[in-house]
């Protein structure tokens, strides 16, 4: 009997409702009669499209800055990896993992600068993080109209000058991850390769806080004065913390992008980040505590509810009510992490 | 000498927008008649809006990226207003009063959450804009016409239920303010001077001046520089703190039907998405930092920053061939600027704290 009365203290009011919310929707699915396997399919799909991104918070959070805001500069890095291999021309798997690569290339020197700035602006990050990733996104939307890419598939048709809104990655690595070792069943699919990814993910970036400088990373984020007195270098590990977070976002967008079908560029990356720190405070994290866990259940909870929403709720409700549905989610998920937080963080 | 360098160092945003300016103005080449004749559109229209987010800058809550509120409350109010087959000034005053009722609601209950999130006002400002924006939709988009009745079938979409994208003034409330006093200028009267609004304008910017000289404004100045004595010496912080919200979100919303009258058209989904943005941006580029704003601050960047704004475009399609590059310029640079503004607030809070800390 306690022990479920602590479980229940234990998970947040809004995750409840959200839960709550999610439970009344497959009710709802079950009596109009709407068609589930394939729903769940498709959760599957956004689950491994969105993890990756999600997981990028994790290193920020248990360093101490809070939720990484300034994803979409890890992004960036990833759409120029993504960029470059296919105006090379590589396709499949090659071509995956060359964008991947060069990802991980761009994000390295994007995230130490990125770590640079927000070490200057400490008790600000979150909001400084905010503007940076708006900033870059606006920056590379002219880069992306003047950089010499030059591949047909890639540029306006008409001028052959400036990138497309929108490259479809079909022709090039479109779904490679979600096809390998696909199992369908029916109309049922899962995505195999790409939840074996997300999977990998998670197991590296858990590994990852069982060594030397994950654990320093951990001991900075709950008690700095602890952590210097212990001769952690709080600075190093918070730098590695955002670097390693720009690097993950840098490879989520490729899984996101592969998955999608697209590659989205312009304003496209602006508000990514939003969802991605909301996931993961649905899954029970706050701002200065994250478990890999808190990663895979807030995804699940988050993307299975927006992929069930919009035909469920099209039996009931008139036009598409899921985009509504997703900012007030999101956004009142973040908002209660934000006024909730206890005052040691200032 | 060192002087010099201190007032040119604390002027480097204005100052470099000046230099910006100038030479986008060279480049694109545009008419100094046609550029005077949008300025004093802009300041006509911006202004209020900027002005708005003097007060919490003072009370110590920031830059209030909650003025959003404020402008859906303007919109919303002007809505009912023409569906309950108002126009005219009548109809623009009923739009105010209707407006200031629910921004002192909403502002209130922002207040209250950004006390419970001090030291993050900003952030929490922000995504409270963007979790109001989800609701505002919800309202307009899905329950208008369904739940909440409204009787105007041509502002609905085509199955009655939820706002159509653009509502248009024409007839009701466009121009009204702005018509009951022109003053023509210039050659052929081209230079128009809408008196009203650029009255009411000067009346605000009287109204922030003397608040400030009030027990409440002193209140405000003290709270903003240290919560912590002001609270010893029996200030009711959260009080003060609530109340400089409430104005804002007011002024907003009025400000936002200055800013509509002018322009005609309301964009339902997306005339109040930018006005948070675009206003911070204005004010900053007016040499305001997120602890300091005045009066002047505002009016010099509104000035500035539309200055920008109008000619981008051009001197990017002169430079680069494309239009476009102009577009996503302007974009960057009201980022960067708050970007900018952030991280001087960020250093100056770690500076400052540090000085506590070897107290």
């Amino acid at each position: 009997m306690n022990d479920r009365t602590a479980l229940l203290k234990k998970i947040d009011i809004p995750t409840l409702i959200i839960v709550l919310f999610l439970v009344g929707l497959f009710v709802l699915a079950f009596i109009t009669g709407v068609a589930v396997p394939p729903l769940i399919g498709d959760s599957l799909r956004r689950i491994g499209m969105n993890g990756v991104l999600v997981l990028a918070m994790v290193p920020t959070i248990r360093s101490g800055i809070g939720p990484n805001f300034g994803l979409p500069i890890g992004i960036i890095g990833g759409l120029l990896g993504a960029l470059i291999s296919m105006q090379l021309g590589l396709v499949g798997f090659v071509g995956f993992w060359v964008a991947i690569l060069l990802a991980v290339v761009f994000c390295l020197p994007l995230g130490l600068g990125y770590s640079w700035i927000l070490e200057k602006v400490r008790g600000q990050e979150m909001m400084v993080g905010t503007y940076l990733g708006y900033s870059i996104v606006a920056f590379m939307s002219i880069m992306w109209l003047l950089l010499p890419f030059s591949s047909p598939d890639m540029v306006w048709a008409i001028g052959g000058k400036g990138l497309r809104y929108t490259l479809t990655l079909n022709d090039y690595f479109g779904s490679v991850l979600n096809d390998f070792m696909k199992i369908k069943i029916g109309s049922f699919e899962v995505p195999t390769g790409l939840l074996l990814f997300f999977a990998g993910t998670c197991v590296l970036v858990y590994l990852f806080f069982k060594t030397r400088i994950g654990l320093a990373i951990d001991l900075t984020g709950q008690n700095e004065k602890y952590a210097i007195s212990s001769g952690v270098n709080t600075k190093k590990a918070r730098q590695v913390a955002v670097i390693f977070s720009t690097v993950l976002a840098g490879i989520g967008i490729i899984i996101y992008a592969q998955s999608y079908g697209f590659l989205q560029l312009y304003r496209a990356p602006l508000y990514m980040a939003f969802p991605a720190v909301a996931c993961i405070l649905i899954g029970g994290a706050s701002l200065n505590r994250a478990t890999i866990t808190n990663v895979i259940v807030g995804t699940t909870i988050f993307q299975t509810l927006l992929t069930i929403a919009l035909p469920v709720l099209s039996q009931v409700a008139r036009g598409d009510i899921t985009e509504v549905l997703r900012m007030i989610i999101s956004n009142g998920m973040i908002l209660y992490a934000l006024s909730r937080a206890p005052k040691e963080a200032t | 000498m060192v002087k010099i360098k201190n007032i040119l160092l604390s002027n480097i945003v204005p100052i470099v927008f000046v230099v910006l300016c100038v030479s986008a103005i060279i480049i694109a080449d545009i008419p100094i008649n046609f550029l005077v004749v949008e300025i004093i559109t802009r300041i006509t229209r911006n202004s209020f809006l900027v002005l708005s987010l003097l007060i919490p800058v003072v009370a110590g809550l920031g830059l209030n990226f909650g003025i959003v509120l404020g402008a859906m409350a303007g919109q919303a109010a002007m809505f009912f207003a023409i569906d309950w087959g108002m126009s005219g000034v009548t109809g623009l005053i009923i739009s105010c009063l209707l407006a200031t009722v629910i921004a002192i609601l909403l502002g209130f209950l922002s207040g209250l959450l950004l006390n419970r999130a001090k030291g993050k006002e900003m952030i929490t400002s922000m995504i409270l804009g963007f979790f109001a924006n989800g609701v505002y939709q919800l309202f307009f988009l899905f329950f208008i016409g369904s739940i909440i009745p409204f009787s105007t079938k041509t502002m609905l979409l085509p199955d009655g239920v939820g706002l159509r994208n653009t509502v248009d003034l024409w007839g009701t409330l466009e121009g009204v303010l702005n018509n009951i006093w022109i003053i023509r200028m210039g050659q052929y009267g081209m230079i128009r001077l809408y008196m009203v609004p650029l009255i009411i304008i000067i009346v605000l910017c009287l109204f922030i001046f003397f608040l400030f000289k009030t027990k409440l404004g002193q209140d405000m100045r003290a709270v903003g520089q240290d919560m912590y004595s002001s609270e010893v010496a029996g200030i009711d912080v959260d009080k003060v703190r609530i109340i400089a919200v409430i104005l804002s979100t007011v002024l907003a919303a009025i400000g936002q039907i200055i800013y509509l009258q002018d322009i005609g058209t309301i964009n339902t989904y997306n005339s109040h998405e930018q006005v948070g943005l675009f206003s911070i941006a204005a004010l900053l580029v007016g040499g305001a930092t997120t602890r300091k704003a005045s009066i002047w601050n505002a009016i010099i960047g509104v000035i500035l920053f539309h200055t920008l704004f109008i000619v981008a475009p051009s001197a990017g399609n002169k430079l680069f061939g494309q239009p476009q590059i102009g577009e996503y310029f302007r974009e960057f640079i009201a980022y960067a600027v708050i970007a900018f503004a952030l991280a001087m607030h960020g250093l100056e809070t770690k500076k400052s704290m540090a000085i506590q800390k070897a107290k």
